[in-house]
């Protein structure tokens, strides 16, 4: 049954790729569509507010501009609104200002689309401090990686420096997709027992008389979004394993929908963008391929749980930190995705993951292209792509070239940049952070597992992914300078990076298509895509993953025969 | 001057359409089409509250069921999973005792049901598999003076399926199972 639930969930996941894809090629054309009707009255208002015009477009450097300021301003409001929430309005359970360095840690973490947290939202922020410092960036950085993405595509593309209006993309994809989208969701996860309530906590004296204090909140209007914008943080510390979160096995089925939506149709949209939707589904079946591997890799660690264990009678498979309702497919699928799509959240706890299935959120968060988050998912995705050509290129002697452009030494300087950034800010950190004993502290689980947990949470904020291994103790100064540093350079760098790249692409003169054209629609092509992929991503991670999981999971098997 | 202004408005602008519009309108319709449950599920007797239908609670008392091990204690202002390392030697002697104890209070059981030796996600699990649940009857018809068979026949009325079918697993809810053993009580 479980893996029959996992099948028909994928399926159901294939069946909206081709539809959303489409309407999102239509959000975002330069052109007038149907869509401006709906939408055009309110957005046109909106731009009036803010002062722009729709059809002023920007190059490179401008759109570049525009992104780094709105999300500086953002970063400066949510940071202010939770060291000063204690003092603000919409508080009822008298919660008190959040510390400089966790506030810090906490709108860098939101502003990148992270949602990783050293804090539990339900003692720890106010309602305010809920919609102002998280339900409100959960938007924004969600369709501030969309913009970025489809201004690459524009980029791609296009014939001169012009790569749309940041203001316009990403206010459409709010007012387009993510505001409608995530009200409908919202109310559908009312419906099956999210709690949306501006009330605070409830008192309860429970069936065998004891106290009990319930928390509560506008929980279903942040999870529609938490999803939807691929973010990941929870309303409460324990995510989307909290009854609350996520009631039933239907709400699930929801959460992974509204994950995989985005992110997979995108990839199909990018096809129907460039003209090209072979293009596209090469690059979708290469993710897919990864994807599939990680999802049966956890989905088995995870069914036949520890050996030890059932030796002792226990029934086989591993329930520790998983929910009944739920159980091990809905959980290992969860993992599998919201790891892939960057998202982050978590309806079981990744640190009491067997250790090979504790690995694939690890891996595929260092890979960080398996779909990936709004937009960035599939920029990383791209930029392994203009890799992979390079290389290919250089192997049968030819030029490089990508959509008729040549790729040249710039726009390869600029993508090893990219890529090289995401390694160095996880490794060095997690070496930091060991080599101290007052870093060491935090840590819960000793031997290879403790190291798992550091490693862990510099992946997850290298990736912007924002899943823990819950053990460590990452409220601490260190840790929440450290990984706050580390998330704004994992998300910033890459994306300077890639409108760099757009910038150069976009003034290149099409080549036609020739007999020497070095084909990349092709099978072929998406096995060598693979390849390049796991080279790269191996031999940056393979020494840390071995001391690590692998560790864990050869010492296990020997616990076997002990 | 405007490069700064039209960032800062935008920034201003969105702040309200996405951080106080959104969530305060959703929260109205949701107020008035599911007032159960955008309130918490919660479940009253008269006029007290007694908790949430969807909330595990502290269970001491032998005639009820006791929820799965709950690493925040059953409170819910600080859920929290276990966290515990699978692998690691201390799990396994932990995971020893549990089911040297679930074997004493009832002897006749096969093999143990992993949600009764694990910590759930949260910290909250409301649920128990038909097997927990099941598994824990010996000990309540004991207390209670409930024959084994109502309890058992409680169990299977009370155990909700997988959601259309398919997803999730079978489960039964604890507190719904023991507000049924209370009315039985009385």
């Amino acid at each position: 049954m479980g893996w029959i639930q996992i099948a028909i969930t994928l399926l159901i996941i294939m069946l909206f790729v081709k539809p959303m894809g489409s309407y999102m090629v239509k959000v975002f054309s330069l052109e007038t569509t149907r869509l401006d009707k709906i939408f055009g009255g309110l957005e046109r208002g909106i731009y009036s507010l803010i002062g722009i015009r729709e059809n002023e477009v920007m190059g490179w450097k401008k759109y570049l501009g525009a992104m780094l300021l709105t999300n500086g301003f953002m970063f400066f409001i949510m940071f202010l609104v939770l060291v000063l929430q204690g003092h603000l309005p919409f508080n009822p359970d008298g919660i008190g200002g959040m510390p400089w360095a966790q506030s810090f840690n906490t709108a860098a973490s939101f502003i990148t689309n992270t949602n990783w947290q050293s804090y539990s939202g339900e003692n720890a922020l106010s309602y305010l401090s809920q919609m102002l410092a998280i339900i409100f960036p959960m938007f924004t950085s969600a369709a501030t990686g969309f913009a970025v993405a489809i201004a690459f595509i524009r980029g791609l593309i296009g014939r001169q420096d012009n790569l749309g209006n940041f203001y316009v993309d990403m206010l459409r994809s709010i007012t387009r997709i993510f505001i409608p989208l995530s009200v409908i969701v919202a109310l559908f996860l009312v419906f099956q027992g999210v709690p949306q309530t501006l009330a605070g906590a409830v008192h309860a004296v429970t069936l065998d008389g004891k106290e009990q204090t319930i928390t509560r909140g506008l929980v279903a209007s942040f999870e529609s979004i938490k999803h939807l914008g691929t973010n990941g943080g929870g309303w409460f510390g324990t995510n989307a394993a909290h009854p609350f979160e996520n009631p039933t096995g239907l709400s699930n089925l929801v959460h992974i929908l509204c994950m995989m939506l985005l992110p997979t149709s995108l990839v199909y949209a990018f096809g129907l963008m460039i003209k090209n939707r072979r293009q596209g589904w090469m690059l979708f079946g290469a993710m897919s391929a990864i994807f599939v591997v990680m999802l049966l890799t956890v989905t088995l660690a995870e069914y036949k749980g520890v050996p030890a264990l059932q030796s002792l009678g226990i029934e086989q498979g591993n329930m520790e930190g998983k929910e009944v309702r739920l159980g091990i497919a809905e959980s290992a699928l969860f993992t599998t995705v919201t790891t892939a799509a960057t998202t982050g959240s978590v309806n079981n706890m990744h640190e009491s993951l067997t250790p090979l299935g504790g690995m694939v959120p690890l891996a595929e968060m260092m890979l960080n292209n398996v779909f990936g988050g709004k937009g960035v998912g599939l920029l990383n995705g791209l930029l392994y792509l203009i890799l992979s050509i390079f290389i290919s290129g250089l192997l049968v002697g030819r030029t490089p070239e990508f959509l008729g452009k040549k790729i040249e030494g710039k726009e390869i300087k600029l993508a090893a940049i990219a890529l090289l950034v995401h390694p160095l800010i996880i490794l060095v950190p997690t070496a930091i952070a060991l080599a101290f004993p007052s870093t060491v502290a935090s840590i819960s689980n000793g031997g290879s597992h403790g190291l798992s947990e550091v490693l862990y949470a510099f992946t997850s904020g290298a990736a912007n992914n924002g899943s823990a291994f819950a053990g460590l103790n990452a409220n601490t100064d260190f840790y929440n300078i450290s990984i706050g540093i580390v998330m704004l350079l994992g998300r910033y760098v890459s994306m300077i990076c890639l409108l760099a790249i757009a910038g150069s692409l976009a003034m290149k003169r099409v080549a036609p298509v020739a007999s020497g054209t070095l084909r990349t629609d092709t099978p072929l092509f998406s096995g060598i895509l693979i390849m390049v992929i796991l080279v790269i991503g191996a031999l940056t991670f393979f020494p840390a993953l071995a001391l690590g999981p692998i560790a864990e999971h050869v010492s296990l098997m020997q616990g076997v025969s002990k | 001057m405007k490069m700064i202004l039209i960032p800062l408005r935008a920034s201003l602008v969105l702040l309200l359409l996405c951080g106080v519009v959104y969530p305060l309108v959703t929260t109205g319709i949701a107020q008035v089409v599911f007032p159960y449950q955008a309130n918490g599920s919660l479940m009253t007797q008269g006029n007290t509250i007694q908790g949430s239908m969807l909330i595990a609670q502290s269970v001491d008392s032998p005639k009820l069921f006791h929820p799965r091990a709950s690493n925040a204690k059953y409170d819910p202002t600080a859920s929290a999973g276990s966290n515990q390392a699978v692998a690691s030697d201390t799990y396994l002697a932990d995971q020893k005792v549990k089911v040297e104890e679930w074997r004493k209070a009832n002897p006749a059981l096969q093999t143990v049901p992993a949600d009764l030796v694990t910590g759930s996600g949260s910290g909250l699990d409301p649920d128990l598999s038909p097997n927990g649940a099941l598994a824990q009857i010996p000990g309540i018809s004991k207390a209670t003076g409930i024959p084994e068979a109502t309890l058992t026949s409680l169990v299977q009325s009370t155990t909700k399926g997988r959601s259309l079918g398919v997803f999730g697993e079978p489960h039964v809810n604890v507190n719904e199972l023991n507000r049924s053993i209370l009315k039985l009580i009385q």
